[in-house]
C-alpha cells in the first residue's frame, strides 16, 4: 500500500515532531510511506475566506503532489476536510475526485482503514482530555456529536483507549468549538481568544494534565492561550501517544 | 414584600452595576463592524458570562429533549421534507392559503417589501380610525421597521410579549428570536423599568418587576384598537394560522380588540393540518428545550362582530428563492437553536450582528437584505458547523456561511486588505520553491513563518496568545536528513 504522507504547512514549520511521529507510526504497520517534498498547503486559509480563486493555483500543486497514491494521510482533520469537501477549484477531473475520497485525516485511517487492534509499543500513564476539531467532528464524522441524537463513538478514544495506562477526562462542553477557525484566529481575534480561553478553563476543570487532539492547529491556538494563561496543561498530538513517544 | 428574592437588596453606589453593553454602530450602509461591538461584549465580563450561561443551558435542555425523542432525526427529515417540498411549490399553497383564507371570512392582502406591507396595516387602522395597537411578537414586523413606522404615524405601538416589551422600552431591537432580551441582566431590566415605568430603584426582584410591568400594560391591551400577531404556520388546506407563545400575549393581542392584523411571511406556508405536529413537536424543544409552548392558538376566521385580515408579505423571499445556493434558508422555523449552540453568538451578543438577525441563522439571511452592509457578519464564524446539526428543519447552515464568503469575493465585497493577503498568500503557497525559500530565511522560523501562516497579524494572534515556539528545524528538513528522498 502506497501511502502519501501530507504535512500541513504549520505541522511542517512549528511542529515537526507531529510529522515524525505519523511517519514513524505509519512505517511500523509495514507501509510504504512517501513524503513528497514539493508539498505546501492545502488551499484551506485561501477558500475558508471564500478566495476560490487566490486558491487554485494550490490546489494544483496539491494535486500535482499527491495523485497516484493508495492513500493520503495528514495528522490534520481540518485539512482533510478541505480537501475531501471544498477541494474546488481546480478542476473536478476522475484524478482529482480519486484523491480527495482517499485522502484520510489519520485518525480515520488508523480506525477505518488499517482498523489497528493494538498499539503495543505505547504507553501514556497520564490524565488525557480528548480534544476534536470541528472539521474532523462534524465534517469527517470521527466522532459522535453533541447535536444529534446517535450512538456514541469517538474513533479517536477508541484508538487511544488501546494505549495502556491512559485516563480519560471529560470536559463539560466536549464539542464546543476553541475558537481557532483557520483565519479566523487573527481576523476575529477577540471572540477567538475568548473561546479559547473558555476551552483552556474546561480542559482545566476536568483535571487532565493533557489534552490531545489529532489537529496541532487547534492545539496550537488553545496551547497559546493556556501558557498565556499560565495553566498548567500540556498538549501533545495524537500521533505522538499511539506512536510510542515519550511524553 | 411577598415573593422577593433575598440577593437583591443592595443598594445602589455600594454594588458595582456593570452596564449593558450595547450593539454595533449603525451608520447608514456602511458594513456592520460585528467584531467591534462583541470586543465591548466580552469586556462585559458579567454580561458575558450570564448571556453564555443562559443559552448554553438552553441548548442543553434540547438535547435533552431530543434524547427523550427517538425519532428526534426521522422528524428533523421529515421537517425538511416538508418545506423543501412547499417552498417547491410555493405559488402553489399561496393561491390555495389565500382561497380557504378567504372563504372563512379573513382580508387577505399581498404585499411586495416592507414597504408596502406597513402601509397596508396602516391603511387597514386608519379606515378604522384605529389609534393604539397591541401586538405580539414578530420577527417579520421587525425586518419591516413596523413600530418606527407607525410611530411616526400617530399610531401607538404596544409590544404584548415580555421580552419584546422590555426590548421596545429601551428603544432597542431583540437580540434573539425567541428571548429578545436574553442580553439583559435583571439589574438591566430594572433600570429600564425604573426609567420607563418608575419603578423602586435598584430593586431587580424578577416577579416585582414583571408585575409592575403587567400593571401598566394590561390597561393598554384592555383599552386598544386593533391587535396584531405574526404567525409560525399558516396551513394552506385550511386557511388558519398558528401562533406559538408561552405568554398567551397572541391570543391577548388577537382577541381583545375587534380587529385582528396576521403579518406572515410567504415561507410560513405549510401544505396540511397532517403536517403541522411535526414542526410543533420541534419547534419549541429546540428553541428552549421544552416540549411544547403553553399557546399554540389557531386562528382561522373572524370572531363574531370581529374582522381579521392577514398579509401576506415577500420582502425579498421570492429573491431569496431563486438563489440556488441560499434558498434553504426559508425552510427557517425561527427557533433560535442556531444562536444558542453558536460559540461566537453566546459571546457576543445578538446585538453585535447590527441587524434583524443575528447569530448563525442571521450571518446567512442578512447578506440577502443588502450584502454590502453585512459582508463582515459571515466572518463571525469559525464554521464548526454546530448549527447545522441542531437545526431542526436542516438548513446547511455552515456551508451557506462557506458560500457568502464566496459570494463577498465575487461581489467585490472583500475588504482589501484581506485580498491582498489571500493574493500572496495564494501565491506563496503555489510555488514550492518560493514557500521554501520563505522558511530558512531567518535563524527561527518563527521570524518568518507568520508573515504567510498568520498573514502579517502576528500582533493580533499575540495580544492574548503566546506565539507557538519555534522549532529547530523543519519537518520538511528532518525528513531529508532521515529518509531516503523519493518523489
Amino acid at each position: 500500500m502506497k501511502i502519501g504522507l501530507f504535512v500541513p504547512c504549520y505541522v511542517d514549520a512549528l511542529h515537526p515532531e507531529v510529522g515524525i511521529a505519523t511517519l514513524e507510526l505509519l512505517e511500523r504497520f509495514g507501509l510504504d510511506v512517501v513524503y513528497p517534498p514539493n508539498q505546501t498547503c492545502c488551499g484551506q486559509p485561501m477558500s475558508n475566506t471564500g478566495c476560490e480563486e487566490e486558491a487554485r493555483a494550490t490546489e494544483a500543486l496539491f494535486v500535482k503532489n499527491f495523485s497516484g497514491f493508495d492513500y493520503v494521510v495528514a495528522p490534520s482533520g481540518s485539512c482533510v476536510r478541505q480537501v475531501r469537501d471544498y477541494l474546488t477549484a481546480v478542476e473536478q477531473t476522475p484524478e482529482v475526485l480519486h484523491l480527495r475520497k482517499t485522502t484520510f485525516e489519520l485518525v480515520e485511517f488508523l480506525h477505518d482503514v488499517l482498523k489497528v487492534d493494538a498499539f503495543p509499543w505505547a504507553e501514556f500513564p497520564h490524565r488525557v482530555a480528548i480534544h476534536n476539531n470541528c472539521g474532523a467532528l462534524r465534517g469527517l464524522r470521527i466522532a459522535s456529536m453533541s447535536e444529534r441524537r446517535e450512538p456514541f463513538f469517538s474513533k479517536p478514544k477508541a484508538l487511544l483507549s488501546k494505549v495502556s495506562g491512559i485516563e480519560f477526562c471529560d470536559l463539560e462542553r466536549p464539542d464546543e468549538c476553541c475558537g481557532f477557525g483557520g483565519t479566523f484566529s487573527v481576523f476575529e481575534e477577540g471572540i477567538s481568544a475568548k473561546m479559547g480561553q473558555d476551552k483552556v478553563e474546561d480542559q482545566i476543570g476536568s483535571g487532565a494534565e493533557y489534552v490531545t487532539s489529532s489537529d496541532s492547529s487547534c492545539m496550537m491556538h488553545q496551547e497559546g492561550c493556556a501558557r498565556r494563561m499560565g495553566a498548567d496543561l500540556k498538549y501533545i498530538h495524537i500521533a505522538q501517544i499511539l506512536n510510542g513517544n515519550a511524553a | 414584600m411577598k415573593g422577593r428574592s433575598e440577593t437583591v437588596a443592595v443598594s445602589p453606589g455600594v454594588r458595582r452595576i456593570e452596564p449593558q453593553p450595547k450593539g454595533a454602530k449603525i451608520r447608514g450602509r456602511r458594513p456592520v463592524d460585528q467584531l467591534e461591538a462583541a470586543n465591548r461584549f466580552i469586556a462585559a465580563t458579567e454580561h458575558e458570562r450570564m448571556h453564555d450561561a443562559r443559552l448554553w443551558d438552553l441548548r442543553q435542555k434540547r438535547d435533552a429533549e431530543m434524547h427523550a425523542m427517538p425519532e428526534w432525526e426521522e422528524l428533523r427529515q421529515m421537517a425538511s421534507d416538508i418545506k423543501e417540498h412547499t417552498l417547491t411549490h410555493l405559488a402553489h399553497y399561496l393561491e390555495e392559503f389565500e382561497r380557504n383564507a378567504k372563504a372563512n371570512g379573513v382580508h387577505v392582502h399581498w404585499a411586495r417589501d416592507a414597504e408596502e406591507h406597513n402601509r397596508i396595516v396602516l391603511d387597514i387602522l386608519n379606515s378604522h380610525g384605529a389609534k393604539t395597537l397591541i401586538k405580539s411578537k414578530s420577527m417579520l414586523t421587525e425586518e419591516c421597521g413596523f413600530r418606527e413606522f407607525m410611530a411616526g404615524n400617530g399610531i401607538s405601538v404596544t409590544e404584548t410579549d415580555l421580552g419584546e416589551r422590555i426590548q421596545q422600552l429601551d428603544d432597542e431591537s431583540p437580540s434573539h428570536v425567541v428571548v429578545p432580551a436574553v442580553h439583559k441582566t435583571r439589574a438591566d431590566v430594572a433600570a429600564v423599568f425604573e426609567r420607563t415605568l418608575n419603578t423602586v430603584p435598584g430593586d431587580d426582584d424578577p416577579v416585582y418587576l414583571s408585575e409592575q410591568q403587567r400593571q401598566t400594560t394590561r390597561p393598554l391591551i384592555l383599552q386598544a384598537d386593533a391587535g396584531m400577531t405574526g404567525c409560525n404556520y399558516a396551513v394552506a388546506e385550511t386557511g388558519a394560522i398558528v401562533v406559538c407563545t408561552n405568554e398567551g400575549n397572541a391570543d391577548l393581542s388577537a382577541n381583545t380588540p375587534p380587529l385582528h392584523i396576521a403579518s406572515v411571511g410567504i415561507e410560513k406556508i405549510i401544505p396540511r393540518m397532517e403536517d403541522l405536529p411535526v414542526f410543533v413537536r420541534l419547534l419549541s424543544r429546540s428553541a428552549l428545550g421544552s416540549p411544547i409552548t403553553q399557546y399554540t392558538s389557531h386562528f382561522r376566521r373572524p370572531r363574531a362582530g370581529g374582522e381579521m385580515h392577514i398579509v401576506l408579505v415577500d420582502n425579498g423571499r421570492s429573491k431569496r428563492l431563486a438563489l440556488e445556493k441560499f434558498w434553504p434558508s426559508l425552510k427557517c422555523i425561527r427557533c433560535g437553536a442556531c444562536m444558542n449552540t453558536c460559540p461566537v453568538f453566546r459571546r457576543s451578543g445578538g446585538l453585535s450582528y447590527g441587524a434583524t438577525y443575528a447569530g448563525p441563522i442571521g450571518v446567512i439571511l442578512n447578506p440577502t437584505f443588502d450584502l454590502h452592509k453585512y459582508r463582515n457578519l459571515p466572518f463571525a464564524s469559525t464554521m464548526n458547523g454546530s448549527c447545522t446539526n441542531v437545526c431542526p428543519v436542516k438548513i446547511n447552515i455552515h456551508e451557506q456561511i462557506y458560500g457568502w464568503r464566496q459570494e463577498i469575493e465575487k461581489q467585490h465585497e472583500m475588504p482589501l486588505v484581506k485580498k491582498t493577503m489571500m493574493k500572496a498568500a495564494g501565491t506563496l503557497l503555489a510555488n514550492p520553491t518560493l514557500y521554501r525559500a520563505a522558511l530558512p530565511m531567518a535563524d527561527s522560523a518563527l521570524k518568518h513563518l507568520p508573515r504567510f501562516m498568520l498573514y502579517n497579524h502576528l500582533n493580533t494572534w499575540g495580544r492574548q496568545r503566546e506565539v507557538p515556539e519555534p522549532s529547530k528545524q523543519t519537518f520538511h528538513q528532518w525528513y531529508k536528513e532521515n529518509r531516503k528522498p523519493r518523489a
